[in-house]
């Protein structure tokens, strides 16, 4: 590189740290000052959105729909997963992939990780043991079973204990959720989590356009920040509809083995399996209160 | 005023050819560190080999270590205020100096690792506190910079005015920087210790630890620019004073390694699952050992450091003294940054193993905020010791201060 070389691109990275573009200084700005998710009002959102959809369309040439939608009241959400039933297919990773508009390259994140394990291995505890680049013919592998883990959903969440801006933080429908904006990409929280359930996004968000899922929430899966943490959301822009819907990895699995409902509702999927089958969560030892609940159906 | 300024900026840019080399050389590595940042800052942190797996690596592990030079103020006051000890009373401002740019180093690494660094104000605006260990470690450094600050500032100023320091302002100073310059290793000791989803920082000896390694490592680094500083200038070093501050080393040193053993007995005939991060740093685990080789060369530069610091023959002569110095900085650098946080992440919490050794721009984005603390440093040093020499004053031009009575 010569010294003309490197002045331009000195200048034309400045520029790209402190300078906004000339066109969009007042969206920068208005970015720039953005207020913490938590605090604003209606107006504000509104607001918000309304520049983000903005930006989206210049952008990426697409109407995508950022949605603000509250919690509902008396809903806790919980979650199981059948590891009798489990085949390993990962179809719920790449349902998720493409429901949540996860970058995807370079690299390419995923919200749940497929454990693959040998019969008699140790598992549970000790994951050591597992592999998670498996890659047969088919699935089930002979002499192999599976365990997906993504966001537990804890009811103590380490991530939120740790986090010195308050970015991320427990919605009172008990989803952990991170204000993108609000992040400022410490990666505190990808430390403290036990479940390896944070992603970090390391390079710029890349989804091809013609991929992008328009229906999106603030909290959830909207277009991502270079910089920032982002994690499962059990599909926020859908469960907090009514009627709600469920999560893209409950919808996708062929074998059935996720479920998914409100834990306060007594008459809900969720709690018949809880209070009939032999449920455990992951790293109970830890005392993190997961909502995530392992269970056998058979 | 205005003429002290003048004054001081022809000082700094005065100096010998090896001055100009060495200023010249800095500015070169802070240049390649701007340039990788800019990189960094356009690309996003994807210009570096940390992942989701290995989530901090090398500016944290820099960081880490930093703040443990950083205590190389606290293990000379406390002997030259607390003990008067005057050999070292004559150099402590040196140490403190010292302090200032660890901690603007800690500062600049922990920006370097940041993810959004324009979003840093948020942590102003709503701090998780006292929650988050993250932001009562970005007030105790802030904190211990101020203190360092003040005290450095307070006696450059009365020597330039031709008058010694005041106790009276010095006492509060010193009084609560040494318990401050503890906390700083303390909290950022908790701020790992914390986290239970990590078994290999979760363990009650690494605050301790924190604090032995950080006592050999900072004077070690003191004990070098002592001997640099009275070379190339006239400053008074005593032999008393270095020979003492050896001393001092040689018994954290010893303390750090038998926290260290206790931490090394408990995993290993434990044989827990907790032994993996240990395994990993020590024999590799599953064929993966790009740490080892780091691993026993701190090993045995730390041992050998030691057994040099704590025979009084070898601890004395200046060869081996320095020596010993040399290998306790690297043993220390590999120990406490490195060595001590990647091993957190590996294996990580869902078991996979994830190689890491720091890219290119980590390396160069580091290497030049080593520059900036050692540009600060130097002319921190050009600053004071011409102030103590009465070549730059606050007095009235012609009229020179009594230098003797700058001596405490």
């Amino acid at each position: 590189m010569d010294r003309r070389d490197f002045l331009k691109g000195a200048a034309i990275g400045m520029a790209a740290i402190a300078i906004p573009p000339v066109n969009a200084s007042a969206s920068y700005l208005e970015t720039f000052f953005q207020k913490y998710y938590r605090e604003m009002t209606p107006e504000d959102k509104k607001k918000v959105v309304e520049r983000l959809e903005k930006e989206y369309r210049e952008k990426y040439h697409k109407d995508i729909r950022v949605k603000t939608t509250e919690a509902i009241p008396g809903v806790l959400y919980g979650y199981g997963l059948d590891l009798s039933r489990c085949i390993g297919c990962r179809r719920c990773v790449y349902a998720c992939v493409t429901e949540n508009n996860l970058s995807r390259s370079n690299p390419q994140i995923q919200y749940i990780t497929v454990l693959q394990f040998k019969n008699g291995e140790k598992w549970v505890t000790d994951l050591e043991e597992s592999e998670k680049y498996y890659n047969p013919e088919t699935v089930p592998a002979p002499d192999h079973f599976y365990m997906p883990v993504q966001c537990q959903q804890c009811e103590d969440p380490p991530c939120v204990r740790v986090c010195p801006t308050q970015a991320t933080y427990k919605a009172e429908d008990g989803i952990v959720v991170v204000d993108y904006n609000w992040c400022i990409g410490c990666r505190y929280c990808m430390a403290a989590c036990p479940y390896g359930a944070r992603k970090f996004n390391w390079g710029e968000w890349n989804v091809p356009t013609d991929q992008i899922n328009t229906n999106t929430h603030y909290l959830g899966n909207r277009p991502k920040i270079k910089g920032s943490v982002e994690k499962c959301t059990f599909c926020i822009q859908r469960v907090r509809e009514v009627p709600g819907r469920y999560t893209a990895c409950v919808e996708i699995c062929p074998v059935g083995a996720r479920k998914f409902g409100n834990l306060l509702d007594p008459a809900s999927e969720i709690r018949l399996l809880i209070e009939t089958k032999r449920v455990f969560r992951l790293k109970e030892e830890l005392n993190t209160n997961p909502k995530f609940y392992y269970f056998f159906s058979l | 005023m205005l003429n002290f300024f003048k004054d001081l900026v022809m000082h700094l840019l005065k100096g010998n050819k090896a001055y100009y080399v060495w200023v010249l050389f800095l500015l070169g590595l802070i240049f390649m560190g701007v340039e990788s940042y800019i990189k960094q800052a356009t690309d996003g942190l994807i210009v570096t080999n940390m992942s989701d797996q290995v989530s901090w690596g090398f500016y944290i592990s820099n960081f880490t270590f930093m703040v443990g030079v950083a205590a190389a103020s606290v293990m000379l006051v406390i002997p030259s205020y607390l003990y008067n000890f005057k050999p070292i009373k004559e150099i402590v401002l040196f140490a403190e100096m010292l302090a200032i740019s660890a901690v603007v180093m800690c500062l600049l690494l922990v920006v370097a690792d940041m993810g959004k660094p324009l979003a840093g104000w948020h942590l102003l605006v709503k701090p998780n506190f006292p929650s988050s260990l993250l932001v009562w470690d970005v007030i105790v450094l802030n904190g211990y910079l101020i203190l360092n600050v003040l005290a450095v500032t307070y006696v450059l100023y009365r020597a330039a005015s031709g008058k010694a320091y005041k106790m009276s302002v010095m006492w509060p100073i010193v009084l609560i920087s040494i318990p401050w310059a503890f906390s700083i290793h303390t909290v950022t000791a908790f701020l790992y210790n914390g986290l239970s989803s990590r078994p290999f920082w979760n363990a009650s000896i690494v605050a301790p630890r924190f604090i032995a390694s950080a006592l050999c490592s900072g004077p070690a680094l003191m004990l070098i620019i002592f001997q640099i500083a009275r070379k190339l200038s006239e400053i008074e070093v005593s032999d008393e004073a270095l020979s003492k501050i050896a001393e001092f080393i040689a018994y954290a040193m010893g303390l750090n390694l038998y926290l260290y053993a206790a931490e090394l007995f408990k995993e290993f005939y434990s044989n827990s699952m907790h032994v993996a991060p240990m395994e990993y740093l020590f024999f590799g685990l599953k064929g993966h050992n790009v740490l080892v080789p780091f691993t026993w060369t701190a090993m045995v530069c730390n041992l050998t450091a030691f057994t040099l610091f704590i025979i009084p023959k070898t601890r004395k002569n200046f060869l081996t003294m320095n020596f010993a110095c040399l290998l306790i900085f690297v043993g220390v650098y590999i120990d406490k940054g490195m060595g001590l946080i990647i091993p957190g992440f590996v294996p990580d919490t869902l078991g996979e193993i994830y190689d890491y050794l720091p890219s290119a721009i980590e390396l160069k984005v580091t290497a030049g905020i080593w520059a900036v603390g050692a540009l600060l440093y130097t002319f921190m040093v050009k600053t004071a010791i011409p102030i103590y020499k009465g070549e730059l004053s606050l007095l009235p031009k012609g009229s020179r201060p009594d230098i003797r009575s700058l001596h405490h």
